[in-house]
């Protein structure tokens, strides 16, 4: 069968479709917000009053807050789509299976860019950053790092959506896999806003980029098969 | 032993493997002989690594541990291929063959590398004076051990039979392609803190004695991914088998 649209308009159709049902209730933009702000008060709580301390760590805990509210994030985008049998649905339209993997993706990425954006002022706020070294690099990161867990999420969230226990199921199966996309994306983002004396944050964005391009492809093609059994 | 004897039996064991599953005339008969001789090279292995290799140069008797310990996570990453190779080949082709030995393999290559791990924690100890440190290689085996334990957990939670298949294959695949950057990112992330290098001054009877391990435990990898696959295809096909509810799938609740 062959799609009568290609496969970009066709992902940006399902990219659109996700951003109005998005703006509709703007329900998963402000509770995962509000998710990780409280996420953000708790790690200043755990490590006591320190701005010295906190600042060091501040990327860590930017991206960590991300983290925790993309799993959340990443599930409810594929609950979405089994209620009612949606996806079938949008499988037999026929959209082909591809174009709903980048089109989810970017979905998902784009929330946890906006997000990540409405989180730095509260940094600034909670452990006194200076965003003013670098802004564009910092932002070139934060969307790396945003198109980087909703990669292999956007799979893996395609498979929990029905399997039995979803919840602890999406972390179990991401958060190992995501483990080398934290490294790259906390310490480019560290020499994004402290000294960076050794000019590290070059390779860091390059593995970020190579991260976010690996994932990307493997997803892409192997994302039809999972879609085949939704 | 020369060096290439390990390899060769590793060819061995993958053919060994595949004679097991296609045939079913050498299924009864060909882990015995091999379970045998795993037995006594583990005998051996003990004289062999207690008394006969020379103590490590630096570390004196707790470097005797690395008989033991780097067989067993070479065996975790061989089952972990192996998995792959299985999963691959049924996103390829359908086969429940294949799923089962995929499955067979990642739990045996979880008892692997847990097992290397916490051999490898014990050593750290009084060698780096901590459990735990950031090597890159470490770290690797332990995120790679997490994966697949994530992996296990998806096929205990997916019922359908046919969608646990994909779907665990689907998982073992980007669980499997993430390794190499873990590792790579790890040995740059490092490269900030100083860390102590194990003084890896290799003398020729240790190497001997740990391809011994190797070839042993290379016996005992081949004996339980069969014994576990063929307790994992009767559980299959009864869950093929299994007569429909008459309810629609799992969907939303």
């Amino acid at each position: 069968m062959t799609p009568k649209i290609s496969l970009l308009a066709a992902a940006w159709l399902v990219l659109k479709k996700d951003w109005q049902i998005e703006w509709r209730t703007r329900a998963r933009l402000t509770a995962i917000i509000f998710f990780s702000l409280s996420t953000l008060l708790l790690f200043s709580f755990a490590m006591g009053p320190d701005v010295t301390t906190l600042r060091a760590h501040a990327p860590g805990y930017l991206w960590l807050a991300l983290l925790f509210a993309s799993v959340l994030s990443l599930g409810e985008s594929f609950r979405i789509e089994s209620e009612n049998q949606a996806l079938t649905g949008l499988v037999l339209t026929p959209v082909e299976p591809r174009a709903i993997f980048v089109g989810k993706v970017f979905g998902n990425a784009s929330l946890l860019f906006v997000l990540s954006l409405v989180l730095l002022p509260v940094t600034v706020a909670l452990y006194d950053v200076d965003l003013s070294r670098d802004p564009l690099r910092l932002v070139l990161v934060l969307f790396l790092g945003s198109v980087g867990i909703s990669a292999p999420g956007t799979v893996y969230s395609a498979i929990s959506a029905n399997a039995r226990a979803r919840d602890v199921m999406l972390p179990l199966l991401l958060f190992p896999v995501l483990m080398p996309l934290l490294l790259a994306a906390v310490s480019a983002t560290k020499f994004t806003l402290q000294p960076d004396p050794q000019e590290q944050v070059d390779s860091w964005l390059k593995l970020l980029t190579a991260f976010d391009l690996i994932y990307l492809s493997v997803g892409f093609l192997l994302f039809p098969k999972v879609a085949e059994e939704d | 032993m020369p060096p290439f004897v390990p390899l060769t039996l590793l060819a061995l064991v993958v053919a060994a493997i595949i004679a097991h599953v296609a045939s079913p005339k050498v299924r009864p008969w060909l882990w015995k002989p091999v379970a045998a001789l795993g037995a006594v090279m583990l005998v051996a292995l003990w004289y062999l690594g207690l008394v006969w290799a020379p103590p490590e140069q630096f570390m004196s008797d707790v470097g005797r541990i690395l008989y033991v310990h780097v067989p067993h996570v070479w065996m975790a990453l061989i089952a972990f291929t192996l998995n792959v190779g299985c999963a691959v080949a049924y996103l390829m082709k359908k086969s429940w063959v294949t799923d089962a030995l995929a499955e067979s393999a990642a739990e045996v290559g979880v008892y692997f590398g847990a097992v290397g791990v916490s051999m490898g924690s014990i050593w750290a100890r009084p060698t780096w004076g901590v459990w735990w440190d950031w090597d890159p290689r470490l770290i690797s085996t332990t995120v790679m051990l997490l994966a697949y334990v994530g992996y296990l957990a998806l096929r205990s939670f997916t019922e359908d039979p046919e969608r646990r298949a994909t779907w665990s294959a689907v998982a073992a695949i980007l669980s499997y392609v993430a390794l190499p950057i873990v590792w790579f990112s790890v040995r740059w992330w490092n490269s900030l803190h100083q860390v102590q290098s194990s003084p890896s001054t290799v003398d020729k009877p240790m190497v001997q004695v740990l391809r011994w391990g190797a070839v042993t435990m290379l016996c005992f990898l081949y004996v339980f991914v069969v014994k576990r696959y063929e307790i994992a295809r009767p559980r299959q096909t009864a869950a093929i088998e299994l007569p429909p509810l008459g309810l629609p799938r799992p969907e939303a609740a």
